[in-house]
């Protein structure tokens, strides 16, 4: 029997993750050098281990709230008003979530109707334009270019604006490129959210890692806390990838609204992540900040070497992602970093898993330490002069 | 701080050559500026952090609480660097509380250390009394954990 003829057919039509096609090729080889790995290098910090650890012990391991524990909740909001300057309430106006991941499916669940359209910036993370497809929306995608840092600029928004655009995500920093914006560019943002009438669901996953200058909330600006959904979780920052533990922000019709969705479908997040959060956020900072610190001077080595190499990099403010162009070897993104992994076994994902316009860059994670870093550098530099030599 | 000591913190064994690399320096600038540290007595030195458990080194170690008097003009100091110099002496701080010097001491054997506090370090001049308390395991060394941190773990080469 096919039994394939069962499966849904906008989910047929959902391309594989590029990631996935790359992950399976690096997966059959011995000894690499990954930079493709989109998470921190550090385990969780000893502490917030140990929280869950005491938790479990105490017994507990039952349901929560559906909206998540009160004191996380609480802890959340005291979080986000200290580092974002917006205020939330913790009884309504805060949805805690299986990591961002689940928060942007379930807020595309409850805000799209078939047909809607979703404005977000390209390259981006591998899951925002299938998220959309799979509720039946339609992904409209606004190209971020180097010569701005990858910073989105509101002249890019209005040109690829169209007629019945009702949401706009954004993910600043942004993976996989590093770029964020400054102020002065998200006013621009929100002034054209409003002209717009869009709706912001605003991934700022990245936002503690924003290593120059002040990372600026969209949903911090007057009057734009109504328009915002913010998104935001402990993965990064603090090394909690594995939890799977994130939350939502929002007017609370909007929260109650995803609460729908996430109370069917999910219940609650796991008592023991949540847990684990509420410890990160009371006692994780100075942990946080000395990862930080690390990821920044990595940055700082890494991207000298790529423009060093040749390979044209530009210094991402956020995120532990650079996102060096590789188009002076004459390759397209994909045959260079497949021929880096044959030829030196050195991993960075191809730009184009991010999105078309990720064409001719490779995604490069920092989030590794100075020996692998410093002999990945040598490897590519070996690369790229071989590849030069033979034009 | 300096680049260098950062580094050096951070950067776990990387050799003069690569921490040349990470902080864009030639690797003679590099020498030259640990050899500054060094006159400075910034960098004391380097030495590896062993698990002696698994050396089978048979080193016996005991942390001492030293009481002493302290003297008018040089309070602790002067009696504190007497006792450091002792080879046995493996580190010296000056404490708060109960006791005014914690002294961490290694030697071939019980009889040795015993040796060492009964003949040397009870009967300088000033010393009043000593409490001394012998290590039986070690489980964290200098910020290495001697044991359940050698299991690698297993991470997704590629991820999002």
């Amino acid at each position: 029997m096919d039994s394939s003829r069962y499966i849904a057919k906008h989910v047929v039509n959902l391309p594989k993750s590029g990631i996935r096609d790359f992950f399976e090729v690096v997966a059959k080889m011995k000894d690499v050098i990954s930079l493709g790995i989109g998470e921190p290098d550090f385990d969780t910090p000893w502490h917030i281990r140990e929280a869950a650890i005491y938790a479990l012990e105490k017994g507990r391991t039952h349901y929560t709230s559906n909206l998540g524990l009160i004191e996380l909740r609480r802890a959340i909001s005291k979080y986000v008003e200290k580092n974002f300057f917006i205020g939330y309430r913790p009884e309504d106006e805060i949805l805690v979530t299986v990591g961002v991941s689940e928060a942007l499916d379930i807020a595309f669940r409850a805000l799209v109707n078939p047909g809607d359209k979703v404005m977000f910036h390209q390259p981006c993370y591998v899951s925002y334009s299938p998220s959309i497809t799979l509720v039946h929306g339609e992904a409209v995608p606004v190209p971020t270019y180097a010569k701005d840092n990858f910073a989105l600029t509101a002249e890019a928004l209005r040109a690829a604006w169209q007629p019945g655009a009702k949401l706009l995500v954004l993910n600043l920093p942004c993976n996989p490129t590093g770029g964020t914006c400054d102020r002065a560019q998200i006013e621009a943002i929100a002034k054209f959210a409003v002209e717009k009438d869009l709706l912001v669901l605003s991934d700022e996953i990245y936002s503690e890692l924003t290593f120059e200058g002040v990372h600026t909330s969209i949903a911090s600006l007057p009057g734009m806390k109504e328009r915002v959904i913010f998104l935001h979780g402990f993965s990064k920052a603090f090394a909690m990838t594995g939890w799977r533990i994130g939350y939502a922000c929002g007017p609370a019709a909007l929260i109650e609204a995803m609460m729908k969705v996430h109370q069917y479908s999910m219940m609650c997040a796991p008592i023991l992540s949540q847990e684990a959060a509420i410890e990160a956020l009371l006692r994780g900072e100075d942990a946080m900040k000395k990862m930080r610190d690390q990821y920044q001077r990595r940055r700082d080595f890494i991207v000298r070497r790529f423009n060093e190499i040749g390979l044209k990099c530009h210094l991402p403010r956020g995120s532990f992602y650079a996102f060096p162009d590789v188009s002076l070897t004459g390759q397209n993104e994909k045959d260079f970093a497949i021929g880096l992994l044959q030829a030196e076994k050195v991993a960075m994902v191809p730009g184009t898993a991010f999105g078309a316009n990720g064409s001719g860059f490779c995604r490069a994670c920092f989030a590794t330490s100075y020996e692998q870093l410093i002999e990945a550098g040598n490897r590519i530099e070996r690369h790229v002069q071989s590849i030069v030599a033979k034009k | 701080m300096k680049p260098i000591v950062k580094l050096l913190l951070e950067g776990g064994s990387l050799n003069t050559a690569q921490m040349a690399q990470v902080l864009k320096l030639s690797e003679a600038d590099v020498n030259r500026q640990l050899d500054e540290l060094k006159e400075q007595r910034v960098l004391l030195g380097f030495r590896p952090v062993l698990n002696l458990t698994r050396e089978d080194s048979g080193v016996v170690r005991a942390v001492i609480e030293v009481r002493i008097t302290p003297e008018r003009g040089g309070g602790f100091n002067r009696l504190a660097e007497r006792i450091s110099r002792f080879d046995e002496v493996e580190s010296c701080y000056l404490m708060s509380g109960g006791y005014d010097l914690l002294v961490f001491v290694n030697g071939a054997s019980l009889q040795k250390v015993a040796a060492f506090v009964s003949e040397k370090l009870s009967t300088i001049e000033g010393v009043l009394s000593t409490a001394t308390h012998f290590m039986l395991r070690s489980y964290k060394e200098n910020g290495f954990l001697l044991e359940g941190q050698a299991e690698e773990n297993e991470r997704l080469k590629v991820a999002p």
